[in-house]
C-alpha cells in the first residue's frame, strides 16, 4: 500500500498544476480557446478598426463635401459636385493616364516576374533559392528615395544608359523612341517611359513573391501528365500552368496595380510635368487645400480595385485556389 | 512478333546512383506486364523511360519497333496513371478525361463524346461535372485510368495506381483493371511492389533489384522457380535454404528455396523428417503462420487454420515433398 503511493507520487496519472500566476492562466486559456483568440485580436481590429478604417472612412466623407471657391472654406453639407469636378477633361485626363500606366507596369512585371518566379519555384535549390530570396529582398531593404534617384542617374542624358547605347552604336534608337509623343521626351529620366521603367523595377518584387509562391503548390507530375497526355510545353504552360499560377498573377497585380495609382513619388521625380492621381492629391490637399477634391481623387483607386477584383473573380482567377 | 517496348542495355544513371543498370526488356504487345520490386528498385524510373520523362544515360528503347531516342512524352502515343493520379485540379471530370483530345485538337462535341464513354468504361458515368477535389480515393484512380485510355495509347503505364486504395477497394480494381486489360487489348506495364498484385493480375513478371532485373516470368515461374535468393525471399516471403541444408535433401550443393506452405508439422518428438522447435505462431484468419527453428535454421511453415497447433517450445517433426524443394541454378 505505502509502496503503491509512493510510486503515484513519483509518477502520477496527473500532474500537479503548475505553480503561479502563469500556470493558472494557461490552465484557463486551454479551458477557454475563445476567451485567448478575444484577447489577442482586441488591440489589432481596435488598430485597423479606428486607427486605419475610421481614417479613411473620414477622408471618404470629406469627398461628399465641397470648397467654397471664393473663401477656400470648406462646406460641410451633402453634395456630389466634388465627384462632378472629377470628370472635368484635366482630371479626367490625370485618372486616364495613371490607370493606363497602372495597367501597363503591371502587364509587364507579370512578364517579367513570371520566368524568374517558375525558375525559382521549379528549379532552384538550396543555396540557389537563398540568392533568389536575397536578390528579391535586397533592393527592398534600401531605401525607396535612393533607388529612384539611383535610377535618375541612370536614366538620365548623360547616365550610364545613354553611354550604353552611345557605345553599341545605337544611340539612334533611344532618340528615336523619345522622339515618340507621349512616352517620349527630353531624356528618358524626364519621359513617361522612364517612369514606366522606374515603377516596374520598384513594383517587380511585389510581383514575382506571389508567382512564385502559386508555382510551388502546383505539383511537378501536373506538368508531367500535360506533357504525358500529348500536350506541347507551350500548351501546357496555356492550360496547366498559367491557369493555376493565375490567382499569384492576380495577387502580385494587385500590389502592382494599386501602388502605382497610389504613388506620387516616383512620377514627380522621375517623368513629366504631367500629373498622376497620386501628385493631384497630394497637391489638392496641400498647396490648393482643396481636401474634398483631394478625397474624390482619393476614391477613384479603391473604385477601380473594386472593379478590378470583381472582374478577376468572374474571370475565375480564384477557380485554383 | 514487334515487342511492344524493348530495351537495349538500358541505364539510367543519377550522378553516381545507378537506378537502372544495363537493363534487358521486351514486353510482347497485348499483355499485362508488372514490374515488381522493392522502393529504389529502379522500376518505376524504368516506367519513366517508357513514358518519356526520363532520357537513358546509356542503351537503346523502342516502343514498337520506333527508336524512342530524344522523343519526347508528348510525342509517344503512351499514356501514365500515375501514383497519385495527378488530376487537373482546375478542370472538372470531362474536362480532365478529355484533356488528351482537347490538346489534338479533336472538336469539343466529339471530344465530350469520348470522355463520357471513357467514364462509362471505368464506371463513373455522370460524374463529369465534379471537380477532382470532390471524389473518393477510388473514384480519382478510376477518372485517371478514363483520362488516360481516353487516348487509345498503345502502351498505358501504371505507376502503383492502386498504392493509395484501401484493401477492398485495390481487390476490386485488381480485377477490374485485368478485365479491362483482357477487353481492350492495350499493353498494360503495371509497376507494384506489392508482390501478391503482381501475381494475381500480370501475364509476365519482371523482379527488380538495386536497378537491375533479377528474373523475368509468368507468376507460376517466379513463384515456384525462383532464380536467386532476392527473388525467392522478395516473392512470397520463401523460406530461402542455405547450400548444406540443400545437399541433404537433393543432392546438389546450392542454394535453394521451399515454400511455407509446403512444410507438414507432425507433432511427435521423434520420426521421420526434419526435427525442430516451434518458436512462435501468427493467427492469418485462414492460414496460421508458425515460425520453426530446425537446428538453427530458422523456417517458416504456413498451416491451414483449425488444425490443432503445437505450442511454442514443443518439438515438432517437419515433412515436405521433395519435389517442392527449389534447388536456385541462378545461385552460386
Amino acid at each position: 500500500m505505502t509502496d503503491a503511493a509512493l510510486l503515484d507520487r513519483k509518477n502520477p496519472a496527473i500532474l500537479p498544476a503548475r505553480g503561479g500566476m502563469l500556470g493558472a492562466l494557461s490552465d484557463t486559456f486551454w479551458r477557454r480557446p475563445k476567451l485567448l483568440l478575444f484577447l489577442m485580436l482586441t488591440p489589432p481590429v481596435l488598430w485597423l478598426g479606428i486607427i486605419y478604417l475610421g481614417s479613411l472612412f473620414a477622408l471618404l466623407l470629406q469627398s461628399f463635401f465641397s470648397i467654397d471657391e471664393f473663401s477656400g472654406l470648406i462646406n460641410r453639407e451633402f453634395t456630389l459636385k466634388t465627384y462632378g469636378e472629377l470628370l472635368r477633361p484635366a482630371n479626367l485626363d490625370i485618372i486616364m493616364r495613371t490607370v493606363t500606366m497602372a495597367a501597363l507596369v503591371t502587364l509587364a512585371s507579370a512578364i517579367v516576374a513570371f520566368p524568374i518566379a517558375y525558375f525559382a519555384a521549379r528549379y532552384a535549390r538550396g543555396r540557389w533559392k537563398a540568392l533568389f530570396y536575397l536578390g528579391i529582398m535586397l533592393p527592398l531593404w534600401s531605401s525607396y528615395l535612393v533607388k529612384v534617384y539611383a535610377w535618375k542617374l541612370i536614366l538620365a542624358k548623360e547616365g550610364i544608359l545613354s553611354w550604353l547605347f552611345a557605345k553599341l552604336h545605337m544611340l539612334w534608337l533611344v532618340e528615336a523612341w523619345l522622339a515618340v509623343p507621349i512616352v517620349g521626351g527630353n531624356s528618358l529620366s524626364v519621359s513617361a517611359t522612364g517612369t514606366f521603367i522606374v515603377f516596374v523595377y520598384v513594383w517587380l518584387p511585389f510581383m514575382i513573391l506571389p508567382i512564385q509562391a502559386a508555382l510551388e503548390r502546383v505539383p511537378g507530375n501536373l506538368v508531367e501528365a500535360s506533357s504525358d497526355l500529348g500536350a506541347s510545353p507551350g500548351q501546357t504552360f496555356r492550360n496547366v500552368l498559367f491557369p493555376l499560377a493565375l490567382p499569384g498573377i492576380v495577387a502580385g497585380s494587385i500590389f502592382t496595380f494599386s501602388l502605382t495609382l497610389g504613388d506620387y513619388i516616383i512620377p514627380q521625380i522621375i517623368g513629366t510635368s504631367r500629373l498622376f492621381i497620386g501628385q493631384a492629391v497630394y497637391a489638392h490637399q496641400g498647396t490648393a487645400g482643396n481636401i474634398p477634391l483631394a478625397a474624390a481623387f482619393t476614391v477613384v483607386p479603391i473604385v477601380i480595385m473594386g472593379l478590378y477584383l470583381w472582374a478577376a473573380k468572374r474571370m475565375g482567377a480564384f477557380d485554383a485556389l | 512478333m514487334t515487342p511492344a517496348v524493348s530495351f537495349q542495355k538500358v541505364s539510367r544513371h543519377f550522378g553516381a546512383v545507378r537506378a537502372v543498370d544495363a537493363v534487358d526488356l521486351e514486353i510482347r504487345p497485348g499483355e499485362f506486364f508488372a514490374m515488381l520490386g522493392p522502393s529504389g528498385s529502379g522500376k518505376t524510373t524504368c516506367l519513366r523511360l517508357i513514358a518519356g520523362f526520363e532520357q537513358p544515360t546509356a542503351g537503346h528503347i523502342e516502343i514498337f519497333g520506333e527508336s524512342a531516342d530524344g522523343v519526347p512524352p508528348y510525342r509517344r502515343n503512351v499514356n501514365t496513371v500515375f501514383q497519385d493520379y495527378a488530376l487537373f485540379p482546375h478542370l472538372n471530370v470531362i474536362d480532365n478525361v478529355a484533356y488528351g483530345l482537347m490538346v489534338k485538337g479533336v472538336g469539343k462535341a466529339e471530344r465530350r463524346r469520348a470522355a463520357e464513354e471513357a467514364l462509362k468504361l471505368v464506371q463513373l458515368p455522370g460524374y463529369g461535372a465534379r471537380r477532382p477535389g470532390q471524389l473518393s480515393g477510388g473514384q480519382r484512380q478510376r477518372v485517371a485510368l478514363a483520362r488516360a485510355l481516353v487516348n487509345k495509347p498503345k502502351v498505358l503505364l501504371l505507376d502503383e495506381p492502386l498504392g493509395a486504395l484501401d484493401l477492398k477497394l485495390r481487390e476490386n480494381m485488381q480485377e477490374e483493371l485485368k478485365s479491362l486489360q483482357k477487353a481492350l487489348g492495350i499493353t498494360f506495364v503495371f509497376v507494384t511492389h506489392d508482390q501478391g498484385e503482381a501475381l494475381s493480375m500480370a501475364d509476365r513478371v519482371a523482379v527488380f533489384n538495386d536497378g537491375r532485373i533479377m528474373q523475368i516470368g509468368t507468376p507460376e515461374e517466379i513463384y515456384q522457380r525462383p532464380a536467386s535468393r532476392f527473388v525467392a525471399d522478395f516473392v512470397g516471403s520463401s523460406n530461402v535454404l542455405p547450400p548444406d541444408f540443400v545437399l541433404r535433401y537433393s543432392g546438389q550443393r546450392r542454394w535453394g528455396s521451399l515454400r511455407p506452405e509446403a512444410i507438414r508439422i507432425q507433432r511427435a518428438a521423434v520420426g521421420d523428417g526434419v526435427p525442430a522447435t516451434i518458436v512462435s505462431t501468427s493467427y492469418l484468419g485462414a492460414t496460421t503462420r508458425v515460425a520453426l527453428d530446425a537446428g538453427g535454421q530458422r523456417l517458416n511453415a504456413i498451416v491451414p487454420a483449425g488444425s490443432p497447433l503445437p505450442e511454442a517450445g514443443e518439438a515438432v517433426v517437419l515433412t515436405f515433398n521433395r519435389e517442392h524443394l527449389h534447388v536456385m541454378e541462378g545461385e552460386a
